[in-house]
């Protein structure tokens, strides 16, 4: 099997996760629940991550606050900052959990285009200006063509016109440098299973100073049991209930491995088999590829179609016939394949990740040849 | 009433878990041999960590506490 899905979660996940995960379910108890030593090994962990998901954002240790993934944080910020009278503007590359809340609050939406290479038109923010503008939503890094927005100038743009910043990092965290400071970023929302390596079912938000999201989640905190309401003060502030501290240790180790390891080496492995993938398809004829994947900085996701044919019917020809995993359809961001015009064909997505082989990818596009010879 | 020596504390308290952890990660690091307890109820119901030290701990714990949101420190005999 050749897995080309890491876009919708990494695989295989590191040895070291797993191990962390095991030693977790065999000495932790529940986090931040009591004051005897099971207790305090599950809160030590969940403390330990919030420190490494600091350093690798450069956020608040104390303002990193844990959810079940990038979809929960998004709605956790959405539904938590944006009222229906407020003007938000975001883009067309966005995935359902960022239009969806959005819809839900009821705010006047901006959606930035594409242009043909499926960059988002960020030079058009300042004319989307309204006066009741709150905040500007983005994906670093865009699920189905792999582009990249440039963060650091929206939040500059943001920190000059004084509106939030929300950052979708679902498919950037782990991949590319994100520094919350220094690209003014004022939500960082991010998961914890893809690029970041760790296990399903953890993720998390980091809030910059002077941001007083209003909680989605209310109940069990651990602390002032007979407040008629959940605690102010952050991290506690958007965490109810019994944390994931089994999987937050996988996510902890993973995360320090990569704070240890550096971005840069994983993230050129994972770019050079992109391109590759890139440089040996776009020549054929009958494909069709989305995105700009020779930009300099490009995540390492390739969506193609062959011809007019169903993304469906080829991405289940190269498993069944090749043992090629690759995910098909609309991949859950509908405005992208609006501007494609892609809404029936959807795309088929290859996403790469430094854990796989040049032979694999070369083994993709030998099936890929053989499916369009066929 | 159980049957335990009483004796007095040095007890900070915190709004969040995550700030009695900083607590204790500061406090390791400077050799406190204090340690995380339940809040005693005299302090506040409900439930929580408080942080439990010798009484003539009090300058390094304020030393710790720099950096850290806490709610109050009491002197306590538990």
């Amino acid at each position: 099997m050749i897995y080309l899905d890491n876009a919708a979660t990494s695989f295989p996940k590191p040895s070291f996760v797993k191990q962390a995960v095991i030693d977790a379910m065999d000495n932790i108890g529940s986090d931040g629940r009591g004051a005897h030593e099971m207790t305090l090994r599950a809160s030590r962990i969940v403390y330990s991550t919030r420190q490494n998901i600091a350093k690798l954002f450069n956020a608040d240790a104390m303002r990193v606050c844990f959810t079940l993934n990038a979809t929960m944080a998004l709605n956790t910020a959405i539904l938590g900052l944006i009222n229906a009278n407020d003007h938000v503007i975001t883009s067309v590359q966005e995935h359902n959990s960022v239009l969806r809340p959005l819809y839900k609050t009821g705010a006047d939406l901006t959606f930035l285009p594409i242009d043909e290479k499926g960059n988002v038109k960020i030079d058009m923010l300042g004319g989307s200006l309204k006066a009741n503008t709150k905040a500007v939503i983005l994906s670093h890094v865009s699920n189905v063509t792999g582009n990249v927005i440039d963060i650091k100038k929206v939040g500059q743009f943001c920190k000059e016109h004084n509106l939030y910043f929300i950052v979708d990092a679902a498919q950037s965290a782990g991949v590319f440098d994100i520094d919350m400071k220094e690209m003014n970023i004022s939500v960082l929302c991010f998961t914890g299973h893809k690029g970041l390596l760790g296990v399903q079912g953890t993720g998390g938000l980091c809030v910059a100073e002077n941001v007083d999201i209003n909680p989605l989640v209310v109940g069990g905190s651990g602390v002032h049991s007979f407040s008629k309401t959940h605690p102010d003060e952050y991290p506690t502030r958007l965490e109810a209930g019994t944390l994931n501290a089994h999987g937050l240790a996988g996510l902890n180790a993973s995360v320090k491995w990569l704070n240890e390891n550096g971005l840069a080496s994983l993230r050129e492995k994972e770019t050079s088999l992109a391109r590759l993938f890139y440089n040996e398809l776009c020549n054929l004829p009958q494909i069709k590829i989305y995105g700009d994947v020779l930009a300099e900085n490009h995540g390492a996701i390739v969506s193609i179609n062959i011809a007019d044919e169903d993304a469906g019917i080829v991405s289940d020809a190269l498993y069944e016939d090749f043992g090629i995993c690759t995910r098909a359809g609309a991949h859950c961001a509908p405005l992208i394949h609006k501007a494609f015009g892609t809404e029936n064909q959807g795309m088929v997505r290859f996403s790469f990740s430094h854990q796989n082989t040049e032979r694999e990818v070369i083994k993709t596009i030998q099936a890929i040849k053989q499916l369009v010879a066929e | 009433m159980i049957k335990r020596k009483k004796k007095e504390w040095l007890i900070v308290t915190f709004h969040t878990t995550a700030a009695a952890f900083q607590m204790e990660n500061t406090a390791k690091n400077i050799g406190l041999t204090g340690r995380l307890i339940p809040v005693p109820r005299e302090i506040s119901a409900g439930c929580g960590l408080a942080w439990r030290d010798e009484k003539d701990k009090q300058e390094e714990i304020k030393k710790c506490l720099e950096n850290i949101e806490y709610e109050k420190i009491v002197l306590l005999t538990i």
